[in-house]
């Protein structure tokens, strides 16, 4: 339970945005601290002028996925960016982006929404995340 | 049986996962050692979670009920 769990965000849709900060909540209440790479289309849902924009959903999702999509965020549940909030809050949370795709992206870490904590490369990613396991999103 | 009141509380119902996990956990870190959390939740997966929950963090799980779709779970910090 020690080790963290690490993920990698390349995805930039809502759902798997989602899906990412839900496991990520779910580890941090297990006091299981966990990591956060954010590259390519992730990375540039987490910049201050997209966070709290709409990034639609993956192609399979269809009109009846965001039907349902948009059923439960009418219910209240959380946008994935607040689920990422309050994991942060709870456990040891650490979001970091990938400085090639802040190249690629043409990105200064000063257009990043606080919820990133800094900027890194592969390697300091792959020292942290120890014996952990990596799962790509 | 007797219920146990929570030294804190905490109303889940509906909020789906992992919030009713999230919210509980939350909790329990500003309780003592030896306190309870009283949760109500609506989410069918928070059976299992909570069982999961308690068994990994060795917070106990003092009382389970359900009640017309709401579930209450009662939670012992270690």
């Amino acid at each position: 339970m020690d080790e963290p769990l690490n993920l990698v965000l390349f995805s930039g849709t809502d759902d798997k945005l989602q899906a990412a900060a839900i496991l990520t909540a779910g580890a941090a209440a297990l006091g299981k601290p966990v990591n956060l790479f954010l590259q390519y289309w992730a990375l540039d849902a987490f910049t201050k002028a997209k966070i709290e924009r709409d990034h639609g959903l993956a192609p399979e999702a269809g009109a009846e996925g965001r039907a349902a999509v948009d059923a439960l965020a009418k219910e209240g549940q959380a946008p994935w960016a607040e689920t990422l909030r309050q994991a942060k809050e709870l456990g040891e949370v650490d979001i970091q982006a990938c400085s090639l795709s802040m190249d690629i992206l043409k990105l200064e870490e000063t257009d990043l929404d606080p919820l990133v904590d800094g900027v890194e490369g592969v390697t300091a990613f792959y020292l942290n995340a120890g014996e952990g396991q990596i799962v790509f999103i | 049986m007797s219920m146990v009141i929570g030294d804190a509380k905490v109303d889940a119902r509906g909020l789906n996962c992992p919030m009713p996990i999230v919210k509980t956990a939350q909790a329990v870190k500003a309780l003592a050692s030896g306190q309870t959390v009283e949760v109500l939740a609506t989410d069918p997966g928070s059976v299992k979670d909570f069982a999961a929950w308690s068994k990994s963090t060795g917070n106990e799980l003092v009382e389970q009920s359900v009640d017309g779709g709401v579930y209450r779970f009662v939670m012992r910090k270690k």
